[in-house]
């Protein structure tokens, strides 16, 4: 077997799964936030008729696309989940302190667990070498109430990455890159492993930007084979346990496809789908109203560490909104420390309080009729950030910062220029 | 059988296209149900309970909100007809119990055909062809026929 089929094996009272085949799987944690995690209460309670959750300490809530409260509905399902919260003694409420899946990153994920999540980015945690896939609110409450949930096995593809990352160019561009050649439907259903020396040489944060948009070529796992980062990541955040599961040799893969870095240039997500990708240089010069620094794709610490290099001394372009949307409250912590978010305030941004932010539309950062967005996030549908007749762009956090500074799309490997 | 005209949709239909994210925090389906496909103006005009949608590849691709496929049954559609469907999007609507219909041939269909969906077999009226239907895994069917996840469960109990 695959390690996919291996980890999906180990929980299950199955000895040998082949893709195709339909599971019961228990689940190691299953989190929603508030954009799903209401209607899943409403299930649990009155259609499942359930009373208690499967174990307390494995149902995650996390309250993120609409904090600090933003309207009095948000605020009346935030209150609702507070209550479900306490109702149920859950153990790890996060209650406006980040995206949800930079805390579970931050605080849970270990290598080898399964994951359900009410939130389609939720394969980020393949990242760290564990299985997790985003389930509608009807799945969530279900696995609340059984700790079960059944999965069709999913056929796996491995992409190897090689050769040597250009200045400036970054994970961002490398997965935008793949979702254009696979198409926004290329690997639905499909587990998408990442490998190679060059995703070898990245290190959590960026890992996790190429897993957190797997699901934009529609995939269902993201994964990629833990290593030395790995294990140190683990080991900071106080997690050492968890079992080292690798593929056998006889492991199975539906295809394999290969890319090499060397010579990727910026790549440019255009309006209104993912796939719509390009190098750099055929939007160079665009002019922007918005720009979104944050989110769960590239809202880290090293990501606001790239852009604040590129933006130290500078300002913004007059005429445009930078915002700059932390991904949790260590990162905001850290950079603080380290000075990032004293250079964003002082070439002109708006910091945001940690959390989706602009990526989602539900708070802070709404476009108005005809206005350009360019983007962070992972996604640029018409509408989600605001006004349908508004375009979004999707782009590295080094793009975001040189385009910052000159208020269009630009190169920023024209700094080294 | 299913009867119903056609509400036609193009390529990667996405979940913030049928319900946007400042909708999702009003408290029930029914209060979110009246702003489905809100910038859609055929489907505005056009959509009358019982219709079928009709998309092409991809449909429902995107976030894993359950409450874009819950307001499209809010409203009556009969059935969803696509070249293929992103994956949460295909189960959520599997678990509440609304039809969906993989159909090679979707994108030949146009707007306000009648069509008419009988076993394995859709048939436009309109144009007098039939089009082939591919079948769904026999235990998604049996969810289906339930009538969702939830009532399957409660039958296997």
């Amino acid at each position: 077997m695959n390690v996919i089929e291996k980890i999906l094996a180990s929980h299950t009272e199955e000895a040998a799964i082949h893709p195709g085949m339909i599971v019961k799987v228990g689940l190691d944690y299953v989190m929603a936030n508030d954009a799903t995690a209401c209607l899943a209460i409403d299930i649990f309670k009155n259609e499942l008729l359930a009373d208690r959750v499967y174990d307390p300490g494995k149902v995650i809530l996390c309250m993120d696309h609409y904090t600090p409260s933003s309207s009095i509905a948000a605020a009346d399902s935030h209150n609702k989940m507070r209550a479900f919260a306490g109702e149920q003694r859950l153990r790890y409420v996060y209650d406006g302190q980040g995206v949800c899946h930079q805390l579970m990153m931050e605080h849970h994920v270990r290598p080898g667990q399964l994951i359900i999540g009410a939130d389609s980015h939720t394969c980020t945690y393949g990242a760290l070498g564990a299985l997790a896939t985003g389930m509608g609110s009807t799945d969530v409450a279900v696995a609340w109430k059984e700790g079960r949930i059944w999965m069709k096995v999913p056929e796996a593809v491995r992409i190897t990455v090689t050769g040597t990352w250009p200045a400036y160019v970054q994970a961002k561009d490398l997965i935008l890159k793949i979702i254009g050649d696979l198409t926004a439907k290329g690997a639905t259903y499909k587990a998408l492993c990442f490998d190679g020396p060059a995703v070898r040489a990245l290190g959590i944060s960026e890992r996790m930007t190429l897993s957190n948009m797997a699901i934009e070529a529609g995939a269902k796992f993201a994964y990629i084979q833990p290593d030395d980062r790995t294990e140190a990541f683990l080991q900071g955040a106080g997690r050492s346990e968890y079992p080292v599961v690798v593929d056998d040799e006889d492991a199975e893969y539906e295809r394999s496809l290969e890319y090499d870095i060397s010579n990727l240039a910026p790549q440019i997500a255009y309006p209104h789908s993912v796939d719509n990708v390009g190098d750099i240089t055929a939007f160079a010069g665009l002019a922007l109203d918005e720009l979104f620094l944050g989110a769960c794709t590239n809202g880290r610490y090293e990501d606001l560490a790239v852009a604040a290099a590129i933006l130290k001394g500078k300002k913004i372009a007059g005429g445009v909104r930078f915002l700059v949307t932390p991904a949790s409250n260590a990162v905001y912590l850290r950079a603080l420390a380290s000075g990032l978010i004293a250079t964003f305030i002082e070439c002109g941004a708006m910091i945001g309080t940690p959390g989706c932010s602009a990526c989602f539309g539900g708070t802070g950062g709404i476009l108005g009729k005809g206005e350009r967005l360019l983007t962070t996030a992972n996604r640029n549908f018409k509408g989600r950030v605001g006004s349908p007749d508004s375009e979004i762009y999707l782009a590295s956090p080094a793009v975001v910062a040189a385009s910052a500074i000159s208020g269009c799309i630009t190169d920023p490997r024209r700094i080294l220029q | 059988m299913i009867k119903g005209k056609a509400i036609k949709f193009g390529n990667n239909i996405d979940t913030d296209q049928i319900i946007g994210a400042h909708h999702l925090s009003l408290a029930t389906i029914q209060a979110m149900a009246p702003f489905t496909f809100e910038h859609h103006a055929h489907f505005i005009t056009h959509f009358t309970r019982g219709d079928i949608l009709v998309g092409e590849e991809n449909f429902g691709c995107g976030s894993s909100r359950e409450q874009a496929p819950a307001v499209l049954k809010e409203r009556g559609v009969a059935a969803i007809v696509a070249c293929g469907f992103a994956r949460i999007f295909f189960r959520n609507a599997i678990n509440l119990g609304l039809r969906l219909i993989v159909c090679a041939e979707a994108a030949e269909i146009m707007e306000l055909d009648m069509l008419e969906i009988d076993n394995d077999c859709l048939r436009n009226l309109t144009t007098g062809r039939d089009h082939e239907i591919e079948p769904l895994p026999p235990f998604v069917r049996e969810i289906l026929d339930c009538g969702g996840i939830i009532p399957y469960l409660q039958g296997k109990n």
